[in-house]
Protein backbone atom coordinates (compact mmCIF):
# COMPACT_ATOMS: atom_id res chain seq x y z
CA UNK A 1 0.00 0.00 0.00
CA UNK A 2 2.52 2.44 0.59
CA UNK A 3 4.52 1.42 -2.78
CA UNK A 4 1.37 3.00 -4.31
CA UNK A 5 0.91 5.88 -2.37
CA UNK A 6 4.40 6.30 -3.26
CA UNK A 7 4.38 6.19 -6.73
CA UNK A 8 0.95 7.82 -6.81
CA UNK A 9 2.71 10.73 -5.48
CA UNK A 10 5.99 11.01 -7.83
CA UNK A 11 4.01 9.99 -10.66
CA UNK A 12 1.88 13.12 -9.91
CA UNK A 13 4.16 15.39 -9.50
CA UNK A 14 6.02 14.44 -12.87
CA UNK A 15 2.71 15.02 -14.39
CA UNK A 16 2.16 18.33 -12.28
CA UNK A 17 5.28 19.83 -13.97
CA UNK A 18 3.98 19.20 -17.40
CA UNK A 19 0.86 20.60 -17.03
CA UNK A 20 2.58 23.91 -15.07
CA UNK A 21 4.35 23.85 -18.60
CA UNK A 22 1.40 23.63 -20.97
CA UNK A 23 -1.14 26.30 -18.61
CA UNK A 24 1.86 29.04 -17.58
CA UNK A 25 4.73 28.71 -20.81
CA UNK A 26 4.56 28.58 -24.73
CA UNK A 27 5.83 24.99 -24.83
CA UNK A 28 4.23 23.01 -27.23
CA UNK A 29 3.24 19.41 -25.98
CA UNK A 30 5.07 17.79 -28.18
CA UNK A 31 8.04 19.61 -27.20
CA UNK A 32 7.36 19.03 -23.87
CA UNK A 33 7.34 15.20 -24.38
CA UNK A 34 10.70 15.33 -25.86
CA UNK A 35 11.70 18.07 -23.22
CA UNK A 36 10.89 15.25 -20.66
CA UNK A 37 12.52 12.06 -22.33
CA UNK A 38 15.87 14.40 -22.48
CA UNK A 39 15.52 15.45 -18.69
CA UNK A 40 15.07 11.62 -18.15
CA UNK A 41 18.44 10.52 -19.70
CA UNK A 42 20.28 13.61 -18.14
CA UNK A 43 19.16 12.98 -14.89
CA UNK A 44 19.95 9.09 -15.39
CA UNK A 45 23.04 9.83 -16.46
CA UNK A 46 24.16 12.06 -12.87
CA UNK A 47 22.35 9.09 -11.30
CA UNK A 48 19.59 11.31 -9.35
CA UNK A 49 16.89 9.23 -11.82
CA UNK A 50 17.33 5.79 -10.24
CA UNK A 51 16.91 7.48 -6.66
CA UNK A 52 13.58 8.68 -7.70
CA UNK A 53 12.89 5.47 -9.21
CA UNK A 54 14.11 3.32 -6.17
CA UNK A 55 11.54 5.86 -4.01
CA UNK A 56 8.66 6.13 -6.48
CA UNK A 57 8.89 3.10 -8.66
CA UNK A 58 6.29 2.43 -11.26
CA UNK A 59 5.21 6.32 -10.84
CA UNK A 60 8.69 7.36 -11.96
CA UNK A 61 9.34 4.51 -14.59
CA UNK A 62 6.35 5.08 -16.52
CA UNK A 63 6.17 8.74 -17.09
CA UNK A 64 8.29 9.93 -20.26
CA UNK A 65 11.13 10.68 -18.01
CA UNK A 66 11.45 6.78 -16.94
CA UNK A 67 12.02 6.50 -20.87
CA UNK A 68 15.17 8.85 -20.74
CA UNK A 69 16.33 6.85 -17.47
CA UNK A 70 16.26 3.65 -19.40
CA UNK A 71 18.26 4.75 -22.24
CA UNK A 72 20.50 6.45 -20.33
CA UNK A 73 21.27 3.39 -18.31
CA UNK A 74 21.03 1.34 -21.06
CA UNK A 75 23.93 3.29 -22.57
CA UNK A 76 25.56 3.27 -19.86
CA UNK A 77 25.84 -0.70 -19.37
CA UNK A 78 26.37 -1.14 -22.96
CA UNK A 79 29.37 1.10 -23.02
CA UNK A 80 30.74 -0.62 -20.11
CA UNK A 81 30.47 -4.35 -21.45
CA UNK A 82 31.31 -3.62 -25.55
CA UNK A 83 32.75 -0.22 -25.16
CA UNK A 84 32.06 2.74 -27.26
CA UNK A 85 29.90 1.09 -29.79
CA UNK A 86 27.33 0.57 -26.95
CA UNK A 87 26.32 4.87 -26.91
CA UNK A 88 24.61 3.58 -30.78
CA UNK A 89 23.19 0.06 -29.40
CA UNK A 90 22.16 0.06 -25.30
CA UNK A 91 19.89 2.87 -25.47
CA UNK A 92 17.17 1.09 -27.81
CA UNK A 93 18.03 -2.25 -26.71
CA UNK A 94 17.10 -1.42 -22.86
CA UNK A 95 14.01 0.11 -24.06
CA UNK A 96 13.07 -2.48 -26.55
CA UNK A 97 10.39 -4.13 -24.74
CA UNK A 98 8.84 -0.34 -23.99
CA UNK A 99 9.07 0.22 -27.65
CA UNK A 100 7.58 -3.16 -29.13
CA UNK A 101 4.73 -3.05 -26.88
CA UNK A 102 3.82 0.24 -27.88
CA UNK A 103 4.16 -0.45 -31.57
CA UNK A 104 2.34 -3.60 -31.42
CA UNK A 105 -0.46 -2.57 -28.74
CA UNK A 106 -0.80 0.69 -30.48
CA UNK A 107 -1.19 -1.24 -33.73
CA UNK A 108 -3.85 -3.53 -32.24
CA UNK A 109 -5.93 -0.70 -30.33
CA UNK A 110 -5.61 1.11 -34.01
CA UNK A 111 -7.56 -2.16 -35.63
CA UNK A 112 -10.32 -2.00 -33.38
CA UNK A 113 -10.86 0.83 -32.40
CA UNK A 114 -12.15 4.29 -33.56
CA UNK A 115 -10.91 7.64 -32.61
CA UNK A 116 -13.86 9.74 -31.09
CA UNK A 117 -14.44 13.39 -29.72
CA UNK A 118 -13.92 13.09 -26.00
CA UNK B 1 -22.60 48.60 -59.81
CA UNK B 2 -19.94 48.53 -57.04
CA UNK B 3 -18.53 51.86 -55.89
CA UNK B 4 -15.79 53.06 -52.70
CA UNK B 5 -15.88 54.75 -50.14
CA UNK B 6 -12.57 55.91 -48.26
CA UNK B 7 -9.76 53.30 -48.16
CA UNK B 8 -11.06 49.52 -48.05
CA UNK B 9 -15.02 50.07 -48.21
CA UNK B 10 -16.68 48.60 -51.05
CA UNK B 11 -20.39 50.26 -51.03
CA UNK B 12 -22.94 48.30 -52.86
CA UNK B 13 -25.94 50.16 -55.33
CA UNK B 14 -27.81 47.07 -55.98
CA UNK B 15 -27.11 46.03 -52.38
CA UNK B 16 -27.45 41.37 -52.95
CA UNK B 17 -30.75 40.56 -50.55
CA UNK B 18 -29.60 37.56 -47.83
CA UNK B 19 -32.99 35.11 -48.89
CA UNK B 20 -32.25 32.64 -46.54
CA UNK B 21 -29.37 30.62 -44.53
CA UNK B 22 -29.53 27.39 -42.68
CA UNK B 23 -26.65 25.56 -40.21
CA UNK B 24 -25.55 22.14 -39.38
CA UNK B 25 -24.06 21.43 -36.09
CA UNK B 26 -22.27 18.97 -34.05
CA UNK B 27 -23.65 17.58 -30.71
CA UNK B 28 -21.34 19.75 -28.34
CA UNK B 29 -22.18 22.71 -30.69
CA UNK B 30 -25.96 21.41 -30.35
CA UNK B 31 -25.60 21.52 -26.16
CA UNK B 32 -24.87 25.13 -26.62
CA UNK B 33 -26.65 28.23 -25.96
CA UNK B 34 -27.95 28.56 -29.58
CA UNK B 35 -28.66 24.92 -30.36
CA UNK B 36 -32.86 26.08 -30.67
CA UNK B 37 -31.62 28.41 -33.84
CA UNK B 38 -30.03 25.22 -35.59
CA UNK B 39 -31.28 23.79 -38.26
CA UNK B 40 -29.89 20.22 -37.62
CA UNK B 41 -27.87 18.87 -34.92
CA UNK B 42 -25.86 15.74 -35.40
CA UNK B 43 -25.04 13.08 -32.52
CA UNK B 44 -22.46 11.27 -34.67
CA UNK B 45 -19.11 12.94 -35.42
CA UNK B 46 -18.93 10.43 -38.44
CA UNK B 47 -22.26 12.02 -39.75
CA UNK B 48 -22.43 7.86 -41.23
CA UNK B 49 -19.32 8.34 -43.02
CA UNK B 50 -16.29 6.68 -42.84
CA UNK B 51 -13.60 9.53 -41.94
CA UNK B 52 -13.94 12.85 -40.27
CA UNK B 53 -13.35 14.66 -43.85
CA UNK B 54 -16.10 12.96 -45.28
CA UNK B 55 -18.11 14.22 -42.76
CA UNK B 56 -17.15 17.57 -43.14
CA UNK B 57 -17.97 17.20 -47.08
CA UNK B 58 -21.15 16.04 -46.00
CA UNK B 59 -21.93 19.05 -43.47
CA UNK B 60 -21.50 21.29 -46.60
CA UNK B 61 -23.83 19.32 -48.82
CA UNK B 62 -26.64 18.54 -46.29
CA UNK B 63 -26.66 22.22 -45.20
CA UNK B 64 -26.62 23.73 -48.83
CA UNK B 65 -29.20 21.42 -49.36
CA UNK B 66 -31.42 22.24 -46.42
CA UNK B 67 -31.03 26.05 -47.42
CA UNK B 68 -32.00 25.40 -51.06
CA UNK B 69 -35.33 23.88 -48.99
CA UNK B 70 -35.88 26.20 -46.87
CA UNK B 71 -35.51 29.15 -50.04
CA UNK B 72 -38.05 26.65 -52.34
CA UNK B 73 -35.08 26.98 -54.60
CA UNK B 74 -32.80 24.08 -56.31
CA UNK B 75 -29.26 23.95 -57.00
CA UNK B 76 -29.89 24.42 -60.65
CA UNK B 77 -30.93 28.42 -59.84
CA UNK B 78 -27.41 28.98 -58.42
CA UNK B 79 -24.86 30.92 -60.77
CA UNK B 80 -21.87 30.65 -57.75
CA UNK B 81 -20.95 28.74 -55.28
CA UNK B 82 -18.37 29.99 -53.39
CA UNK B 83 -17.26 28.07 -50.77
CA UNK B 84 -14.04 26.87 -48.22
CA UNK B 85 -13.20 24.97 -44.83
CA UNK B 86 -10.30 24.38 -42.90
CA UNK B 87 -8.62 20.86 -44.67
CA UNK B 88 -5.65 20.51 -47.12
CA UNK B 89 -6.44 22.35 -49.98
CA UNK B 90 -9.89 23.26 -49.29
CA UNK B 91 -10.76 20.10 -49.72
CA UNK B 92 -13.86 19.66 -47.54
CA UNK B 93 -15.58 22.00 -50.32
CA UNK B 94 -14.46 20.77 -53.55
CA UNK B 95 -15.23 17.00 -52.18
CA UNK B 96 -18.92 18.46 -51.54
CA UNK B 97 -19.93 19.50 -54.67
CA UNK B 98 -18.25 17.36 -57.16
CA UNK B 99 -21.47 16.48 -58.05
CA UNK B 100 -23.38 19.46 -58.10
CA UNK B 101 -23.06 21.44 -61.38
CA UNK B 102 -22.77 24.57 -60.52
CA UNK B 103 -19.98 26.59 -61.38
CA UNK B 104 -17.49 26.29 -57.86
CA UNK B 105 -15.40 29.19 -56.14
CA UNK B 106 -12.78 27.46 -53.26
CA UNK B 107 -11.49 30.12 -51.25
CA UNK B 108 -9.34 30.09 -48.14
CA UNK B 109 -9.71 32.72 -45.32
CA UNK B 110 -9.17 30.56 -42.35
CA UNK B 111 -12.23 31.37 -39.95
CA UNK B 112 -12.93 34.32 -42.14
CA UNK B 113 -13.81 32.59 -44.87
CA UNK B 114 -17.88 33.34 -44.63
CA UNK B 115 -17.07 36.98 -44.49
CA UNK B 116 -14.59 36.08 -47.75
CA UNK B 117 -17.66 34.35 -49.94
CA UNK B 118 -20.39 36.55 -48.76
CA UNK B 119 -18.07 39.45 -49.98
CA UNK B 120 -17.15 37.54 -53.62
CA UNK B 121 -21.09 36.97 -53.53
CA UNK B 122 -21.99 40.33 -53.14
CA UNK B 123 -19.85 41.61 -55.38
CA UNK B 124 -20.89 39.48 -58.14
CA UNK B 125 -24.31 40.07 -57.95
CA UNK B 126 -23.96 43.58 -57.76
CA UNK B 127 -21.82 43.85 -60.51
CA UNK B 128 -24.41 41.39 -62.83
CA UNK B 129 -22.19 38.66 -63.02
CA UNK B 130 -24.85 36.50 -61.06
CA UNK B 131 -28.21 36.56 -59.93
CA UNK B 132 -27.95 33.98 -57.05
CA UNK B 133 -24.79 32.66 -54.84
CA UNK B 134 -24.48 30.64 -52.26
CA UNK B 135 -22.28 31.46 -49.68
CA UNK B 136 -21.47 28.19 -47.25
CA UNK B 137 -18.17 26.75 -45.17
CA UNK B 138 -17.79 24.44 -42.75
CA UNK B 139 -15.42 23.47 -40.07
CA UNK B 140 -15.05 19.75 -38.20
CA UNK B 141 -12.97 19.92 -34.50
CA UNK B 142 -11.87 16.31 -35.72
CA UNK B 143 -10.49 17.40 -39.04
CA UNK B 144 -9.35 20.09 -37.84
CA UNK B 145 -7.27 18.86 -34.88
CA UNK B 146 -5.24 16.46 -37.44
CA UNK B 147 -4.64 19.87 -40.01
CA UNK B 148 -3.89 22.44 -37.63
CA UNK B 149 -2.41 20.68 -33.99
CA UNK B 150 -2.11 16.59 -33.09
CA UNK B 151 -4.58 13.32 -34.59
CA UNK B 152 -7.45 12.96 -32.04
CA UNK B 153 -5.38 9.25 -31.53
CA UNK B 154 -2.52 11.26 -30.23
CA UNK B 155 -4.64 12.39 -27.16
CA UNK B 156 -2.82 15.63 -26.57
CA UNK B 157 -3.73 18.38 -23.72
CA UNK B 158 -4.91 21.46 -24.34
CA UNK B 159 -3.87 24.97 -23.40
CA UNK B 160 -5.48 27.60 -21.68
CA UNK B 161 -5.79 29.89 -24.59
CA UNK B 162 -6.52 27.06 -26.90
CA UNK B 163 -10.46 27.61 -29.32
CA UNK B 164 -12.62 24.59 -29.90
CA UNK B 165 -13.23 24.16 -33.75
CA UNK B 166 -16.57 24.52 -33.94
CA UNK B 167 -18.04 21.19 -35.98
CA UNK B 168 -20.29 22.38 -38.24
CA UNK B 169 -21.38 24.37 -41.88
CA UNK B 170 -23.78 27.31 -42.20
CA UNK B 171 -24.95 28.91 -45.71
CA UNK B 172 -26.58 31.73 -46.46
CA UNK B 173 -28.31 32.28 -50.14
CA UNK B 174 -27.48 35.91 -51.54
CA UNK B 175 -30.13 37.13 -54.15
CA UNK B 176 -30.22 39.92 -56.61
CA UNK B 177 -33.85 40.38 -55.30
CA UNK B 178 -36.12 39.16 -52.74
CA UNK B 179 -36.53 39.54 -49.40
CA UNK B 180 -34.32 39.90 -46.45
CA UNK B 181 -31.58 41.47 -45.31
CA UNK B 182 -29.24 43.33 -47.78
CA UNK B 183 -25.83 43.25 -47.62
CA UNK B 184 -25.29 47.63 -48.05
CA UNK B 185 -21.35 47.50 -47.39
CA UNK B 186 -17.86 45.43 -47.45
CA UNK B 187 -14.62 46.31 -46.01
CA UNK B 188 -11.99 43.34 -47.01
CA UNK B 189 -9.02 43.97 -44.55
CA UNK B 190 -5.57 43.96 -44.71
CA UNK B 191 -3.33 41.29 -43.91
CA UNK B 192 -1.96 41.69 -40.07
CA UNK B 193 0.64 40.25 -38.16
CA UNK B 194 1.41 41.50 -34.87
CA UNK B 195 4.71 39.02 -34.73
CA UNK B 196 2.52 37.08 -32.39
CA UNK B 197 4.52 33.07 -32.85
CA UNK B 198 1.65 31.12 -30.69
CA UNK B 199 -0.71 28.66 -32.42
CA UNK B 200 -2.66 28.21 -29.68
CA UNK B 201 -3.58 31.78 -29.06
CA UNK B 202 -5.06 32.95 -32.53
CA UNK B 203 -7.62 35.04 -30.77
CA UNK B 204 -4.65 37.54 -29.28
CA UNK B 205 -3.13 37.51 -32.93
CA UNK B 206 -6.40 38.03 -34.66
CA UNK B 207 -7.92 41.11 -32.34
CA UNK B 208 -5.51 43.90 -33.69
CA UNK B 209 -6.74 42.93 -37.36
CA UNK B 210 -10.49 42.93 -36.31
CA UNK B 211 -9.67 46.29 -34.78
CA UNK B 212 -8.13 47.68 -37.83
CA UNK B 213 -11.02 46.26 -39.88
CA UNK B 214 -13.73 47.68 -37.95
CA UNK B 215 -11.88 51.19 -37.26
CA UNK B 216 -11.28 51.43 -41.10
CA UNK B 217 -15.31 50.55 -41.51
CA UNK B 218 -16.19 53.08 -39.33
CA UNK B 219 -14.09 55.59 -41.17
CA UNK B 220 -14.10 55.09 -44.87
CA UNK B 221 -18.07 54.97 -44.23
CA UNK B 222 -18.37 57.86 -41.64
CA UNK B 223 -20.83 55.56 -39.79
CA UNK B 224 -20.46 55.89 -35.74
CA UNK B 225 -20.25 52.30 -33.90
CA UNK B 226 -23.79 53.25 -32.17
CA UNK B 227 -25.09 52.94 -35.88
CA UNK B 228 -24.89 49.06 -35.39
CA UNK B 229 -27.46 46.74 -33.82
CA UNK B 230 -24.90 44.21 -33.18
CA UNK B 231 -21.20 44.39 -34.19
CA UNK B 232 -20.06 40.54 -33.96
CA UNK B 233 -16.32 39.28 -34.73
CA UNK B 234 -15.92 35.43 -35.59
CA UNK B 235 -13.87 33.90 -34.12
CA UNK B 236 -11.33 35.63 -31.45
CA UNK B 237 -12.95 33.72 -28.41
CA UNK B 238 -12.81 35.08 -24.89
CA UNK B 239 -9.38 35.87 -24.78
CA UNK B 240 -9.49 37.97 -28.06
CA UNK B 241 -12.22 39.41 -27.63
CA UNK B 242 -11.44 41.28 -24.45
CA UNK B 243 -7.96 42.50 -25.85
CA UNK B 244 -10.21 43.90 -28.74
CA UNK B 245 -12.72 45.24 -26.57
CA UNK B 246 -9.31 47.15 -25.26
CA UNK B 247 -7.71 47.96 -28.43
CA UNK B 248 -11.44 49.79 -29.54
CA UNK B 249 -11.34 51.82 -26.74
CA UNK B 250 -7.78 52.77 -27.21
CA UNK B 251 -9.05 54.23 -30.37
CA UNK B 252 -12.01 55.79 -28.47
CA UNK B 253 -14.51 53.54 -30.11
CA UNK B 254 -16.66 52.11 -27.27
CA UNK B 255 -17.89 48.75 -28.78
CA UNK B 256 -20.77 48.09 -25.45
CA UNK B 257 -23.16 45.64 -25.22
CA UNK B 258 -23.41 45.43 -28.81
CA UNK B 259 -20.20 43.66 -29.16
CA UNK B 260 -20.22 39.66 -29.01
CA UNK B 261 -17.99 37.26 -30.66
CA UNK B 262 -19.71 34.06 -32.50
CA UNK B 263 -16.50 31.98 -30.85
CA UNK B 264 -18.38 33.05 -27.19
CA UNK B 265 -21.74 32.44 -28.14
CA UNK B 266 -21.97 28.95 -30.16
CA UNK B 267 -20.65 27.39 -26.39
CA UNK B 268 -21.03 27.93 -23.19
CA UNK B 269 -17.72 28.88 -21.82
CA UNK B 270 -18.45 27.74 -18.43
CA UNK B 271 -20.33 24.34 -17.98
CA UNK B 272 -18.53 23.04 -21.92
CA UNK B 273 -14.88 22.69 -21.41
CA UNK B 274 -14.39 24.73 -24.71
CA UNK B 275 -11.40 26.62 -22.55
CA UNK B 276 -11.84 30.02 -24.40
CA UNK B 277 -14.66 29.90 -26.88
CA UNK B 278 -15.25 28.15 -30.57
CA UNK B 279 -13.30 28.84 -34.12
CA UNK B 280 -13.25 27.86 -37.16
CA UNK B 281 -14.80 28.35 -40.67
CA UNK B 282 -18.09 26.51 -39.55
CA UNK B 283 -18.30 28.76 -36.16
CA UNK B 284 -19.42 32.35 -37.67
CA UNK B 285 -21.18 31.08 -40.18
CA UNK B 286 -23.42 29.11 -38.22
CA UNK B 287 -24.15 31.57 -35.86
CA UNK B 288 -24.75 34.12 -38.34
CA UNK B 289 -26.69 31.84 -41.01
CA UNK B 290 -29.27 30.75 -37.58
CA UNK B 291 -28.95 32.79 -34.80
CA UNK B 292 -28.45 36.60 -36.15
CA UNK B 293 -30.21 35.92 -39.56
CA UNK B 294 -33.14 34.98 -37.01
CA UNK B 295 -32.83 37.63 -35.27
CA UNK B 296 -32.78 40.02 -38.38
CA UNK B 297 -35.63 38.46 -39.93
CA UNK B 298 -37.71 38.75 -36.52
CA UNK B 299 -36.43 42.75 -36.93
CA UNK B 300 -35.03 42.15 -33.48
CA UNK B 301 -32.11 43.68 -34.76
CA UNK B 302 -32.04 45.53 -38.08
CA UNK B 303 -28.26 46.58 -38.89
CA UNK B 304 -25.43 44.07 -38.04
CA UNK B 305 -21.48 44.47 -38.91
CA UNK B 306 -20.66 40.98 -39.21
CA UNK B 307 -16.50 41.08 -38.77
CA UNK B 308 -15.04 37.23 -39.59
CA UNK B 309 -11.54 36.92 -38.46
CA UNK B 310 -8.89 34.74 -40.22
CA UNK B 311 -5.65 33.54 -38.53
CA UNK B 312 -3.72 32.86 -42.02
CA UNK B 313 -0.96 30.25 -40.77
CA UNK B 314 0.18 26.78 -42.01
CA UNK B 315 1.44 24.30 -39.49
CA UNK B 316 4.65 24.33 -41.44
CA UNK B 317 5.31 27.97 -41.29
CA UNK B 318 4.82 27.72 -37.86
CA UNK B 319 7.39 24.95 -37.30
CA UNK B 320 9.54 27.13 -39.27
CA UNK B 321 9.33 29.84 -36.01
CA UNK B 322 7.15 32.61 -38.30
CA UNK B 323 4.76 34.28 -36.80
CA UNK B 324 1.15 34.38 -37.55
CA UNK B 325 -0.72 36.83 -40.67
CA UNK B 326 -4.36 37.82 -39.62
CA UNK B 327 -6.93 39.11 -41.28
CA UNK B 328 -10.77 40.72 -40.84
CA UNK B 329 -13.60 40.89 -43.47
CA UNK B 330 -16.35 43.16 -42.37
CA UNK B 331 -19.91 42.74 -44.08
CA UNK B 332 -22.34 45.25 -43.27
CA UNK B 333 -25.83 43.64 -43.04
CA UNK B 334 -29.05 45.76 -42.55
CA UNK B 335 -32.98 45.80 -42.93
CA UNK B 336 -33.63 48.50 -44.97
CA UNK B 337 -37.39 49.95 -44.99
Amino acid sequence: MTDIIKAFITGGIICVIAQLLIDYTKITPARIMVLFVVTGVVLGVLGIYPAIVEFGQAGATIPLTGFGNTLAKGVIKAVNETGLAGVLTGGVKAASAGISSAITFGYIMAIVSKPKLK
Amino acid sequence: MSTRTGKQTVVLSNPPVVIGGAAIVGKKEGDGPLARYFDQIIDDEYFGEKSFEKAESRLLRDTLVKTLDKCGKSASDLHFIISGDLQNQCTAASYAFRDVQVPFLGIYGACSTMAESLSIGAILIDGGAAEMTACITSSHFCSAEKQFRYPLEFGSQRTPTAQWTVTGAGCILLEKQGNGPVITHLTNGTIIDMGIKDANNMGAAMAPAACDTILRHLEDTGRNIDYYDMVLTGDLGSFGRSILIRLLKDNGVEPGDRYNDCGCMIFDLESQDVVCGGSGCGCSAAVLSSYVLELMNQRKINKVLFVATGALLSPTWIQQGDSIPCIAHAVSLENIQ
